[in-house]
């Protein structure tokens, strides 16, 4: 039981762990005039999507229209904008997509509340018939009965 | 009831699963529907002394159809546009998106134009003003400059009769 378990856990993990996006190759980045905008940009763009090949980061892709936003991104770090800045620039043009990490409000809070919910129904679930068992068997045991089960196992 | 419990709820799981098999990944839901179509000012291919500017089309209904010559789906689409066009449907307006090798002019001298302007974005900023993920890609804005609808993929008769068509009449155009 207990290796089938962790065989379990690892089959559902592996796959997590392959997609995480910080497993992803890091593009080799042409521009690196400048070491602290090139590393803020790797540092962002690593959760963002490219919306070309979509399980990639942006920082990883090699397509076309992620290399144009990288050049965008770069531009406006240069310009003095903050990272929440050049985030809120990308999630206009195209919505949360872009984001790994999907902000908390109204229509993600059934993703983020999900598995908690769960866990309190199957926990719900768990104590519910752990009660039961435990009601099963106080059944209150006829006197009777019990003196004569002893009696039958005293005569073997 | 109890003993159909996880038979209902393993039902429950699949009918989630098989919608989400048969979702398309690429229509990625855009932030612009029902907002102001961003402004731009473009030069015109073949042209580029005139330019266009969405300002122009106030009053109308119209498409901007986003395309490049180098994009084979949008040759599958260029026939239906044609038809469109020749039919009197609706001003459509060509954004020639990161045409790099400027084939544009010529490609559309060879099989016909249906668009009543083609803005030339070469470096894909407008492109990205507008959200564009890759070609083609078709935005619906209404008279006041709105952006009603926007379509990822070519367009063909289908698409247009089930998905345009609709919105065209809820707009009275």
């Amino acid at each position: 039981m207990k290796h089938f378990l962790t065989a379990m856990l690892l089959a559902f993990s592996l796959p997590v762990l392959a997609n995480a996006p910080a497993d992803a190759p890091k593009e080799a980045l042409p521009n690196a005039d400048d070491p602290v905008i090139e590393q803020r940009l790797v540092n962002l763009a690593e959760d963002l999507r490219c919306l070309v090949c979509q399980n990639e980061s942006l920082a990883g892709s090699h397509a076309e229209l992620a290399e144009d936003l990288r050049r965008e991104i770069r531009g406006q770090m240069k310009s003095g904008k903050s990272d929440k800045e050049v985030i809120e620039y990308l999630t206009t043009r195209y919505g949360d997509f872009v984001l790994y990490r999907p902000p908390f409000k109204p229509v993600t809070y059934l993703l983020w509340l999900g598995p908690v919910l769960f866990l309190g129904i199957g926990g719900g679930a768990w104590v519910m018939t752990l009660r039961r068992r435990r009601a099963a068997q106080s059944i209150p045991v006829d006197e009777k009965k019990l003196a004569a089960a002893a009696q039958l196992l005293e005569e073997k | 009831m109890k003993r159909w419990l996880p038979l209902i709820l393993f039902v429950a799981l699949v009918g989630f699963f098989a919608k989400g098999l048969f979702l398309n990944p690429r229509e990625v839901p855009s932030p612009f529907i029902g907002r102001q179509a961003p402004a731009f000012t473009l030069p015109l291919v073949g042209n580029a002394n005139a330019s266009f500017s969405p300002v122009e089309m106030k009053g109308k209904v119209w498409m901007m159809n986003v395309w490049a010559p180098w994009c084979v789906s949008c040759r599958q689409e260029h026939g239906f546009l044609m038809q469109l066009t020749q039919a009197g449907a609706l001003p459509i307006v060509g954004l020639n998106w990161k045409d790099k090798d400027r084939e544009a002019a010529q490609l559309l001298t060879q099989t016909g134009n249906p668009y009543v302007a083609v803005p030339e974005d070469l470096d894909g900023r407008v492109g990205i003003d507008y959200g564009v993920t890759g070609t083609p890609e078709t935005y619906l804005i209404d008279q006041k400059g709105i952006v009603q609808l926007k379509h990822i993929g070519p367009i063909d008769a289908d698409v247009w009769k089930n998905k345009f068509e609709p919105k065209l009449k809820e707009l009275g155009a």
